[in-house]
């Protein structure tokens, strides 16, 4: 080594990833006590179908693997495609919208740092697509159904009880559906559904409003150990819960409340984990706050006026093909040069 | 302690410091080493030219090389002995090229030159700056945080200052040659202050110090025992000590890159130079050592005030360098360089030698790639984009790369500090400058290139011309009765002839039709012509010349250092121009048998443009009678057939300016060799400027 700056801040890579499922293991934790320990199953799968497959792909490209292989970015990826799917889906699912993720999305694009679009969105979407009826089969929180009985549905199909007396829409399912049928929420949220739980806290929108709960906790961690910076987060959620409170005041029975949004689907593991995704958003602090905000109100859009029950993944993915050109506007203004002459 | 507002600069890193291996033991004297390796560039400007014969005695204190130019100090020789070599020797350059150094033996008795202090007061009161700055310009003063850049130039103050900023911060680790020079000289820099404040006019000066240097703050706030100078505490971090940087947190200006601070009614000065200027106004000491922070690896880490010229390798003995040390750093870890080698020279640049070891520099690990985390863009003081930079510089879109701003850097390191992917991003924005300073330089080779060849072409246009016309002449006297036998010097045959002479009667006519009051004014008129295109010629010449100066002053980096230098060469060109037109004026107002002879390139003028322009007036002037004594055969030959006995003094005219043109060939053949030399100066002159901007870079670590 002979050029400046000898030293360096011990914060490598694998530090920053570590550090990014650390944070997840809250929101974990809870998925398991309320769904069970489906979620355990689904993230080993991912976690092993992430690494697999980036083995292989470096190999194919002439990367060296271990340096690649334990930077822990293919973790994240398995991890939140895992978190996104329902708990119980079949183990093909997983693996394929991984290797999708990890093949398609990262190493065709050139690996780490260069795909455009955010790896496990693009997995989940075409999960979303392809399989609509797998991805919508959720089953209902708390259900009567132990960890071997799970693992035999995940990998066999077999169930003692048929799935649908087991089975449950998500929160923002019912809504969509509920509003579509009737013209509006009526008393939807007063179901069984709709409850937080032996724990109360009225405003939840359920037992997933749980999860995002410990979602937002992680993502406040990673906020305090500088891994991701407020910009997103922050103009997402608020851009969602401002445009929620605008159309709830006009509407309340036809339109969910903020809160609703904020805590249901994937809003909080989105806005910590998925958006803030550094490599397919924006690097501009100002940058960041439009594509934030613009996400928020995309999710908000598909959500209440679109065919999807939730929208966070064709959201981020939309925002992604805008990240570069967000960056080109929002350049900040150097040192020196923010006087009018600049 | 007032309630001066401290500002904030973006960004920062705070690397561990390493202060204190070296700052807790008091400055010692360095080695009297057997030989002395002294780089003859010891400032980011010329080298100095050698004054000194190898196999001299030099006394300590002797000045053995001047300052070249005006960007440029001189060097004296640290002790006394024998100059033993003028040579190419490896100097402290991450390069590892030899480059020009004085070697001396030294012969141990240390003995001083006679000296004899100079009466800075006198002048300053005479109003004499000039004298004060040329002085200290032969006393060898440099910026001695790093980017040793001439401090005569920065003293150049036209107006009053507004803030005059003393740097103390020392903000890269390791290094605590300012600290130590601050707890125990604080008294004599406080009188170096005080003079240069004066020097300056400057209405408030305020010391800058970081906080980790309490002992320092102390010292000086008992040195000082007055309101005139302000110590201000700024927050440890790195780079706080960047001149920008500091001038910020004291300040809240932000200086733009290509603007000299002074304009913005501030000045910068680190302690070590400001020492340095006092102990050669009031001791007639020469810069011929300096306080060096020799740490890491050795036995004896802490400061010594070493010869300028000791070898890296005697002050690492000195300082007992221990085993397993991996190579050696000059200047701070943060923006230092890995030495080639020990045999290089300590330089007035050199404020620490770091041993270091395995153990305090870890390898970085894997480059691995851009996650676009933006940890580089928080950490950055010149609120760049760091990312985006290496992406363009990596990529080669350098344009794109310039865009964004790739000069503001100021190659501080904290980017590639945070960068969790360990990518050394400061190689690439280095990597990036270069290729594009490489582009700048092979442009305006070609456009010189174009230049000379647009000049060639007009000049053998013109030839062609004049020797048609002098052709002409030569015929028409010839056809006239043909009693001047000498006019016949038409050894010309005689179709030509026929030709020529048809020509020059139309011209002839041509110039009768043109000039309705007179012929003598339809030549004048043409003359002047002539002579305009030529002046219009060479004045696009030196504009574009003046032009691309600038551009490259506009563009260089970072530091005020360069800034000042553009500065520095627009006031040239501006100067030259200034001189140029007072020349053709003066060409103008002068009789056409006058303007021959005038010289009027004034000394100032660079040789290269005042040869031309030389060449040129003469040229012009030369024509310009040979015409005239033509008119004078011409107007005869249309309007006096009578009389048309040429008479012989006419004829001699004639031959007496034909003999002038020859003699102005020989003189622009003599003049394109000048060119040529002239052209080398200038091609050295760019590699010198490269390295200024290489140099430059440091002016902003202190």
């Amino acid at each position: 080594m002979i050029t400046s700056p000898f030293l360096t801040k011990p914060t490598p890579l694998q530090v920053v990833m570590t550090k990014v499922l650390l944070a997840l293991l809250p929101g974990i934790a809870v998925y398991v006590y309320v769904f069970g320990a489906g979620i355990l199953i689904q993230l080993l799968l991912a976690t092993l179908t992430a690494l697999g497959v980036e083995a292989a792909c470096l190999k194919l490209r002439n990367f060296p693997i271990k340096p690649f292989i334990t930077d822990g970015s293919a973790i994240v990826t398995a991890w939140l495609l895992a978190l996104s799917l329902p708990p119980l889906a079949p183990w093909w699912m997983i693996v394929l919208a991984t290797a999708i993720a990890i093949g398609l999305a990262k190493h065709l694009y050139g690996g780490l740092g260069q795909n455009t679009f955010n790896p496990a969105m693009v997995g989940f979407a075409v999960l979303m697509v392809s399989f609509p009826a797998q991805m919508s089969r959720w089953a209902a929180p708390q259900a009567e159904l132990d960890a071997l009985a799970q693992l035999t549905y995940i990998f066999t199909g077999h169930l003692a009880v048929p799935f649908d007396a087991i089975a449950s829409a998500t929160p923002l399912d019912t809504v969509k559906t509920t509003i579509l049928q009737h013209g509006g929420i009526g008393e939807l949220f007063a179901a069984p559904l709709f409850q937080a739980g032996q724990f109360g806290a009225g405003w939840l929108p359920g037992m997933m409003g749980w999860i995002a709960l410990a979602y937002l906790a992680g993502g406040v961690y990673l906020f305090a150990s500088k891994i991701i910076p407020w910009q997103t987060p922050l103009s997402f959620l608020v851009s969602l819960a401002a445009l929620a409170g605008a159309l709830h005041l006009v509407d309340p029975a036809r339109f969910t409340s903020p809160l609703f949004h904020l805590f249901s689907g994937a809003a909080m593991l989105g806005a910590f984990f998925i958006i803030t995704d550094p490599v397919s958003g924006p690097t501009t602090p100002r940058g960041r706050l439009i594509y934030g905000a613009l996400i928020g109100v995309l999710v908000y859009v598909i959500r209440v006026f679109g065919g999807y029950p939730d929208g966070v993944a064709f959201a981020v993915l939309i925002m992604n093909l805008a990240a570069p050109f967000i960056d080109q506007y929002t350049q900040p203004k150097v040192f020196g040069r923010k006087g009018k002459a600049a | 302690m007032s309630a001066r507002p401290i500002y904030k600069f973006n960004g920062g890193v705070h690397p561990p410091e390493h202060k204190r291996e070296s700052s807790g033991t008091p400055i010692v004297a360095g080695p009297l080493p057997a030989q002395l390796v002294l780089p003859l560039r010891q400032s980011i400007g010329n080298a100095a030219k050698p004054l000194v014969a190898v196999g001299e005695r030099v006394l300590k204190g002797q000045l053995i090389a001047a300052a070249d130019g005006s960007v440029s100090a001189a060097l004296h020789a640290p002790t006394s002995g024998t100059v033993t070599a003028i040579e190419g020797r490896l100097v402290a350059h991450p390069s590892g090229l030899a480059e020009a150094c004085i070697v001396i033996a030294s012969d141990g008795r240390d003995e001083w030159e006679a000296r004899t202090r100079f009466d800075w007061r006198a002048a300053y009161d005479a109003g004499n700056g000039r004298a004060i700055r040329d002085y200290l310009r032969d006393m060898g003063v440099v910026g001695l945080g790093g980017a040793v850049f001439p401090s005569h130039l920065k003293l150049a103050g036209r107006d009053a200052l507004d803030t005059l900023i003393i740097n103390g911060a020392e903000c890269e680790p390791y290094i605590t040659c300012d600290d130590r020079l601050m707890r125990e000289r604080a008294a004599d820099l406080v009188a170096g202050i005080r003079i240069v404040r004066q020097l300056l006019n400057a209405r408030e000066v305020l010391i800058g110090i970081e906080d980790n240097k309490p002992e320092a703050v102390a010292a000086l706030h008992a040195a000082i025992d007055g309101a005139d100078i302000e110590v201000v505490v700024v927050p440890t971090l790195y780079p706080s000590g960047g001149a920008k940087q500091l001038i910020k947190l004291l300040t809240n200006i932000e200086v733009p890159s290509g603007v000299r601070s002074t304009d913005l009614g501030v000045q910068c000065f680190n302690v070590a130079t400001v020492y340095t200027i006092y102990r050669a106004l009031e001791h007639a000491e020469p810069v011929i050592s300096r306080i060096v922070t020799l740490t890491g690896n050795v036995a004896r880490p802490g400061n010594v005030e070493a010869l300028i010229g000791t070898p890296l390798s005697d002050l690492m003995a000195f300082a007992g360098e221990q085993t397993g040390t991996r190579e050696h750093i000059y200047g701070g870890p943060m923006m230092g360089f890995a030495l080639p080698g020990l045999n290089a020279g300590l330089s007035k640049a050199g404020n620490c030698v770091i041993a270091t070891a395995p153990a305090d520099f870890p390898d970085k690990g894997r480059e691995m790639p851009c996650i676009r985390c933006g940890e580089c863009a928080s950490a950055c003081p010149a609120e760049l984009q760091p990312m985006d930079l290496y992406w363009f510089s990596r990529s080669r879109e350098f344009g794109r790369a310039q865009e964004r701003n790739l000069f503001d850097c100021i190659e501080c390191g904290a980017c590639a500090y945070v960068c969790p992917s360990s990518i050394q991003l400061v190689d690439y924005y280095r990597f990036a400058k270069s290729e594009i300073w490489a582009a700048e330089a092979s442009k305006k080779a070609a456009d010189k290139a174009r230049e000379r060849h647009e000049f060639k072409q007009f000049r053998e246009e013109r030839e062609k011309r004049e020797k048609a016309e002098r052709l002409a002449a030569r015929q028409a006297a010839a056809a006239k009765p043909a009693t001047t036998a000498d006019a016949a010097a038409a050894a010309d045959d005689a179709e030509t002839k026929a030709a020529k002479i048809k020509a020059a009667m139309a011209r002839a006519a041509e110039r009768k039709a043109a000039g309705e009051t007179g012929d003598t004014q339809a030549t004048d008129a043409m003359d002047a012509e002539k002579r305009a295109k030529i002046a219009a010629a060479m004045e696009k010449a030196a504009a574009r010349k003046a032009h691309l100066e600038s551009l490259q002053g506009g563009e260089a980096p970072v530091a005020e250092a360069v800034d000042e230098a553009k500065a520095e060469k627009i006031r040239a060109a501006m100067e030259a121009a200034a001189q140029r037109k007072a020349a053709r004026d003066a060409a103008k107002a002068d009789t056409p048998a006058q303007a021959g002879e005038t010289d009027v390139a004034p000394a100032a003028m660079d040789d290269a443009k005042a040869a031309k322009i030389r060449a040129a007036m003469e040229a012009a002037a030369q024509r310009k009678a040979h015409r005239e004594s033509l008119q004078a055969a011409a107007p005869v030959a249309e309007a006096a057939p009578a009389a048309s006995a040429l008479d012989p003094e006419k004829a001699e005219r004639i031959r007496a300016a034909m003999q002038k043109r020859d003699e102005e060939k020989a003189r622009l053949a003599a003049m394109s060799s000048e060119e040529r030399a002239a052209l080398d100066a200038e091609r050295q002159a760019r590699i010198d400027a490269a390295r200024v901007r290489a140099a430059a870079k440091k002016e902003s670590e202190q």
